[in-house]
């Protein structure tokens, strides 16, 4: 069923049940809005979408209100602006007047809205909460006098992650976002996967923003700083510097990250290449020889991690100990980058940007994050803090010639770039274990294994190798992955065969292209986007197996040994505790 | 969602534990049964301890977050114990117009907590509520549930003094 109606003078038919505001976008009519977020459902909490309907008097919430059949829409016109700006300025009236020394300043939807409106002085006194911030966890900063009350960082952290670390406690004017029970996030449940801080449209909860320590780093003639950058990185990036999502940046980064200073680039794609023959080989020792329990379980989001570490420590058994790439590549920049090129270990820097919150926390995971005997990795800035140090650094960033990474670490394939898509480490991993099985590469019309592609939040699939099938399933969105966990326990409590050989968790919606550090503004379009972005690069790299990434062969020849064992079971796996959910 | 893993409940005493699961068992099918709970807990002890709700949210298999929005939302559940003495400060609109709120600050300055707080001591809990219906003693108090009316701020002083020779004499019986 379908309805048609109009809205100013103009005619739009949309299936029934569509909201009045996205209605208004088919015919590019934008409603100003503050609480609502594509991602989730309407909160109705800020009233700036009012529109006039042509019957009654009432004003309805565009966000929260479905077209009718014949309705006749008024978006704006004078009593409708008026009455917006009343609701903005009386928001306003609780929201300290602080943009300068925000870090959301520049880039915030609050102070959007106030420029739109062309709010130029205060009308009401302001009143303001002075609760202290919150900053325990390190991955993020929770202002609550900035809170606006939207419920996205709730919605998203309860529906979406089904973590319940925050919530809305007391009611009416004293209502206030906090973390569980009222304790610090860092007691909370909390996994830092920084959802929530993507989906606010304020200054309320950001990154913890280290992009100092790193200048300071810099500048510090007793630091060699070496870099990597996550797959997921590039093809965002460009969209704080006004590019469309997906643009694939991945020469100007490097060219960029040289001139900040950094006396060696890697690619910690390059890592993932070697994180995929880490896992597929363990994969391949329990299912072919039965070494291990099944399901094999991704452990590359520490977001995951954390999550599971939590809430189904029995399944700890099932995760693989293979470390993410990040921690992977900072193992081997402490240890084998120094070994090769003579320069002191003890003086290397390793600074890591990635799409993610939870990868600040990752850094002090377990002892084994040190497996060189120092911090492997120093210093984790997300995509948004990144782009902020390139605008400091008054390089012209979208006008850089395209460079190379350093060939060492640096060489990456088409399968350790799509790590950074959901399903892309379980695509990834395939396409070696089929390799280790059965000797061969898969056939070119079969290296793309599509049902495990796409933003549905929970893909199966059965993938044939040899004369087995292996039965995958794939989930992001940590809310999915419960229900695929109660079956794996069930069948494991019972002693049957797993419901899957191998399955692929992320915990943000879309995998790390979707991560909570990445640029403002995600919904499923640019999720989709910067998906593409990652396909089309592995789409036309001569390179798309893991297994054949020269400088993988090369780091194992000279260095690893082989894989699971040695030096590569020391320095590229780890271990897994649980760890109790609320610690108050 | 899987709740708590261990740490507070190991050592949580086995009377809670078994408060808990009695009332789970009685509430299980029941509609509402978080708050009738949560009634039950609080009748129990004078207010909710963090430790029983831990304790719920693991056997209702429900997250905390959820117990405390409900905690936090009905203004008759508390999170702390209360002091052994309840001073109330009225704050209906005849008592605010007489001057309620000079009654509440020099309590908050008195004591040094504010408003819905307990001394360190337990000996003081301080609070306000809408109307106690006693306008014509406006502004009213109730101390320890006797109601006084018609204060100043400066009476304050000499309440609190007496209360604190009471608990001195008890001590030294
Ligand atoms: S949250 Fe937005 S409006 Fe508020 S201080 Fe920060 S930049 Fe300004
Ligand atoms: S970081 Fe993730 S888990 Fe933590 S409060 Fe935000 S959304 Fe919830
Ligand atoms: S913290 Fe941000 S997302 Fe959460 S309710 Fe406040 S303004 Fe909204
Ligand atoms: S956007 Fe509709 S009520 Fe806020």
């Amino acid at each position: 069923m379908s309805v048609t109606a109009t809205i100013n003078g103009l005619e739009v038919t949309v299936p029934e049940g569509t909201s009045i505001l996205e209605a208004a976008r088919q015919v590019q009519v934008r409603i100003p809005t503050l609480c609502k977020h594509q991602d989730l459902f309407p909160s109705s909490a800020c009233g700036l979408c009012i529109v006039k309907t042509g019957t009654g008097k009432k004003m309805p919430r565009a966000c929260a209100t479905a077209l009718e059949e014949g309705m006749d829409i008024t978006t704006h016109d004078a009593e409708l602006t008026e009455v917006r700006r009343a609701t903005l300025e009386l928001i306003l009236s609780n929201h300290p007047n602080a943009c300068q020394t925000c870090g959301r300043n520049g880039d915030c939807e609050l102070q959007d809205r106030a420029g739109e409106f062309g709010i130029r002085q205060d009308y009401l006194p302001r009143r303001v909460t002075d609760l202290p911030c919150d900053d325990s966890t390190g991955s993020l900063i929770l202002d609550f006098s900035k809170c606006i009350k939207c419920g996205r960082c709730v919605q998203v952290c309860q529906e979406v992650q089904n973590v319940w670390a925050l919530s809305f406690l007391d009611r009416g004017i004293n209502t206030r976002m906090a973390p569980a029970g009222d304790i610090t996030l860092a007691e909370s449940p909390c996994i830092r996967c920084g959802q929530c801080s993507a989906h606010c449209p304020t200054g309320a909860i950001v990154e913890n923003d280290e992009t100092a320590t790193v200048w300071e780093a810099l500048r510090d003639p007793g630091k060699i700083c070496t870099v990597q950058i996550a797959p997921s990185v590039r093809v965002a990036l460009g969209e704080a510097f006004g590019l469309p999502p997906g643009t694939n940046l991945t020469g100007k980064i490097y060219s960029a990250l040289r001139r900040l200073g950094f006396k060696a680039i890697f690619d910690t794609t390059f890592a993932a290449d070697l994180t995929i023959i880490e896992e597929a080989s363990e994969f391949v020792a329990r299912f072919v020889e039965g070494k291990g329990e099944l399901p094999l379980i991704t452990s590359c989001c520490p977001a995951w991690v954390d999550y599971l570490e939590k809430n189904f420590s029995d399944l700890i058994p099932l995760f693989s100990t293979a470390k993410s790439p990040q921690q992977m590549l900072g193992a081997l920049a402490k240890t084998y980058y120094p070994e090769k090129t003579g320069l002191p270990a003890d003086q290397i820097y390793q600074v890591s940007i990635m799409p993610c919150t939870a990868k600040k926390y990752e850094l002090e995971r377990t002892e084994e994050m040190q497996s060189s005997g120092r911090p492997d990795v120093d210093v984790v800035l997300t995509t948004r803090e990144f782009a902020r140090m390139i605008k400091q650094s008054g390089v012209d960033f979208l006008n850089l010639p395209d460079e190379k990474a350093d060939s060492l670490l640096g060489e990456y394939s088409g399968a350790g770039l799509i790590f950074g898509n959901t399903g892309g480490v379980m695509e990834a991993a395939l396409r070696t274990a089929f390799n280790k099985v059965t000797g061969e590469n898969l056939p070119p019309e079969g290296i793309n294994i599509t049902p495990v592609r796409g933003l549905e939040g929970i893909k199966t699939a059965t993938i044939p190798v040899a004369d087995t099938k292996v039965r995958v399933a794939v989930a992001h969105g940590l809310a999915n992955v419960e229900n695929l966990l109660l079956q794996v326990r069930e069948a494991r409590d019972q002693n049957k065969p797993p419901p899957w050989h191998f399955i692929e968790v992320m915990a943000c919606p879309g995998g790390c292209i979707g991560g909570g550090g990445q640029p403002y503004g995600v919904c499923n379009e640019v999720r989709q986007k910067r998906m593409q972005g990652l396909l089309d690069t592995d789409e036309k790299m001569a390179l798309r197996f893991s297994h054949e990434n020269p400088e993988i062969l090369q780091v194992y020849d000279e260095f690893l040994g082989e894989p699971l064992t040695g030096k590569a079971h020391e320095l590229l796996h780890t271990s897994y505790q649980p760890r109790p959910i609320y610690q108050k | 969602m899987e709740a708590a893993t261990l740490p507070p409940l190991e050592e949580m005493d086995e009377t809670t534990r078994d408060e808990i699961e009695t009332s789970v068992a009685k509430w299980k099918d029941a509609e509402g049964n978080l708050i009738m709970i949560l009634h039950e807990i609080q009748n129990r002890h004078g207010y909710v301890p963090r430790a029983s709700s831990l304790l719920l949210a693991r056997e209702m298999n429900i997250p905390l977050a959820r117990i405390y929005e409900v905690l936090t939302f009905y203004h008759y559940f508390r999170l702390v114990p209360q002091g052994d003495h309840n001073i109330t400060v009225c704050n209906g609109t005849a008592c605010y117009l007489k001057g309620s709120g000079r009654l509440l600050s020099e309590l908050e300055k008195q004591l040094g907590i504010k408003d819905g707080e307990t001394t360190e001591d337990r000996m003081f809990h301080l609070e306000t509520v809408r109307c106690i219906g006693c306008c014509g003693m406006a502004p009213a108090l109730v101390v320890d549930k006797k109601t006084i009316g018609k204060n100043s701020p400066m009476d304050i002083p000499p309440i609190l003094e007496k209360i604190r020779q009471q608990e001195k004499t008890h001590e030294d019986q």
